[in-house]
């Protein structure tokens, strides 16, 4: 324990400085897998604690991005908080009739009903030019922060500013919630659900209920990450509603370890940094992001950080899945 | 009726290159209980294979009415891949079915790199080779013979496969195993080599799929994704693991989408998913699918 206690403020630690001594690059590097770091967090606690293995998650993080490029672009909204309440607004609008149905299933069955529901709305995007933009999409125009709108800062030293660290206290804020959820009575029915279902309903668990609202958890917080992920773009497109972005969500879950809270935060940091490094060496880089895939599906199916715990204690390895 | 026999056709053509590759789908699933997306790999795999096997048959002075016969060759001869993909995939029978899911998904990001570097990033085609074949009047319209060919052959194969797991001992066998792997292996069958032999069929429905659609599309690195989801949808409108359905679904999704093509071209994809959704909520295990558990 005393480990975890000492590794969490150095993390911190870690982050905050970044800023100041990383090369601006490796800073905008980051505010993707800050990004994502807030979009596995929700989707974890559907995969890692409600066993709910969802394809079809990239709609969510596609209608925050579209969320606030409609708000910034068309409307002319510039604050960004505005922006992310209308995307959670957004999100709840459209995961609670979704995941009305999705929930009734489990296993491969949930998996191709949101498939199904991602690829929808993603060929809506695609297809209706007047709305949507089509495969152009739609631009983000730069949003203050907190009604502050930086004026004298050029975009570059905007993003690894003040934005940044805008990021950095959403993950935190978003990251302490998510904590406070999986370790709630509610977090426990959730792993009960995925545990045994039969079982949970039995001792009075309204599954389809709990279900329903880790479901509509983790689409807001895929908005979120979803508007976080348009802005250093400067660009709301399908692609980022495709399921193949769907099949990225689920590899870098597995990558972090979905077993462990932190997992899936890890594994987004250590996915942009791998696909930054094997991007500047090779134009294959995807072959090489399979084999690495492959490899960890074979041989460590419990993530990084399971190879961590593994070595921290010495002992045999158990899929430990979300109970850290 | 003209523009109606038109979409009708061309709605049953593209029904039936997606038969092959849903119909290789669905053996796969019903046999190793994986969805395999790099189904979509198979197919692109087909289409860049056949588009060189028939660069070097014409290269080497074959007749352009060869052009069929060279493509399901390609198509066929791609088996060799069958094996040693299931060998990776008999890793991880035995794994929480999210494991299997984001393997044959790595293997489908693996191969859109391996084919822009075989065969780089811009789209191959044929040309308009497949006129060799001339053009049939069908009623009050014209369409390429080649379109017919493909749709019988597809239609061969459909009776050929539905002989098969019916009446063959071969058959017998993979239904047995589908149905109880413990079963059957207590009976006395390799249940390894079955595994074997049906992955390497599907394969092969999947490659023969794309060798055969490349005279009329050009093979891209999109289609293979592309592909993946209009598969999909077919599976599950017919029922996952249930070779009628793949049929019954292509012919859904083929005729659908020509229709809605025809129409209103928004429509396209659109109208496919809705469909997709409407089944799943209506009747989850698709029109054909047996009951899970």
């Amino acid at each position: 324990m005393t480990r975890r206690q000492f590794a969490i403020p150095c993390t911190l630690l870690l982050l905050v400085v970044a800023p100041y001594v990383l090369p601006p690059f490796y800073v905008t590097l980051m505010l993707p897998a800050l990004a994502y770091g807030i979009i596995l967090l929700g989707f974890n606690l559907l995969f890692g604690y409600t066993g709910l293995l969802s394809f079809g998650h990239a709609l969510f993080v596609g209608l925050g991005a579209y969320t606030v490029a409609v708000m910034s672009s068309r409307l002319g909204f510039k604050s960004l908080e505005l922006s992310m309440l209308a995307a959670i607004v957004a999100s709840i609008v459209v995961s609670i009739p979704v995941g009305l149905l999705c929930v009734r299933y489990v296993k491969i069955f949930f998996g191709m009903l949101t498939l199904a529901f991602g690829m929808l709305f993603h060929s809506f995007l695609f297809k209706f030019y007047n709305l949507t933009g089509g495969d152009s999409g739609i631009q983000v125009a730069r949003p203050s922060l907190l009604g502050m709108g930086f004026p004298d800062l050029d975009k570059t030293a905007f993003l690894i500013g003040p934005f940044y660290f805008y990021c950095l206290a959403l993950l935190l804020l978003l990251g302490y919630l998510m904590w406070r959820i999986v370790h709630s009575p509610f977090g426990t029915h959730l792993r009960a659900i995925r545990d045994n279902p039969r079982k949970a309903e039995y001792v009075g668990v309204r599954v389809h209920a709990f279900r329903l609202l880790a479901f509509v958890i983790s689409a807001i917080y895929g908005a979120i990450g979803g508007t976080l992920l348009a802005i250093p773009v400067g660009l709301a497109d399908p692609e980022l509603a495709y399921w193949t972005h769907s099949g990225i969500l689920v590899f870098m879950t597995v990558l972090g370890g979905f077993g462990n809270f932190f997992g899936p935060v890890l594994g987004a940091f250590v996915y942009i940094a791998l696909q930054d490094q094997l991007m500047s060496l090779t134009q294959y880089w995807r072959f090489a992001l399979g084999v690495i895939l492959i490899l960890i599906i074979i041989l460590f199916p419990t993530g990084l950080m399971g190879l961590l715990e593994r070595r921290r204690n010495r002992k045999a390895p158990v899929v430990d899945r979300g109970d850290a | 009726m003209a523009v109606f026999l038109d979409i009708l056709l061309s709605g049953v053509f593209h029904a039936a290159v997606l038969f092959l590759v849903a119909g290789g789908l669905q053996l796969v699933f019903g046999v190793q209980r994986i969805i395999n997306l790099a189904c979509g790999a198979f197919y692109a795999l087909g289409a860049y294979f056949g588009v060189s096997a028939v660069a070097f048959a014409m290269a080497h002075g074959a007749p352009a009415y060869a052009l069929l016969p060279v493509l399901l060759c390609a198509g066929l001869s791609l088996a060799v891949i069958g094996p040693p993909i299931e060998r990776l995939l008999r890793l991880i029978y035995d794994r929480d079915e999210g494991f299997q899911l984001l393997l044959t998904f790595a293997l489908m990001l693996m191969s859109q790199d391996i084919f822009r570097f075989i065969w780089g990033s811009t789209p191959r085609t044929l040309g308009n080779l497949s006129l060799a074949y001339g053009q049939v009047t069908v009623g009050p319209t014209l369409i390429p013979t080649y379109k017919v060919m493909v749709i019988a052959c597809s239609i061969a194969i459909a009776l050929g496969l539905g002989w098969m797991l019916q009446k063959s001992r071969f058959g017998r066998i993979v239904r047995a195993t589908a149905e109880n792997r413990s079963m059957i292996e207590a009976l006395g069958v390799n249940s390894g080599r079955v595994m074997v032999m049906v992955f390497t069929l599907g394969t092969v429905l999947g490659t023969v799929g794309g060798a055969l659609v490349v005279p009329t599309a050009a093979a891209s690195l999109d289609m293979i994704v592309e592909l993946v989801v209009e598969a999909f949808a077919v599976v599950v409108i017919g029922g996952l693991g249930s070779m009628r359905g793949a049929l019954v679904g292509a012919l859904v999704v083929g005729i659908v989408r020509s229709l809605a093509v025809f129409y209103y071209a928004e429509l396209e994809m659109l109208s496919i998913y809705l469909i997709v959704i409407a089944v799943l909520i209506f009747r989850p295990t698709g029109l054909f699918g047996k009951p899970l558990e």
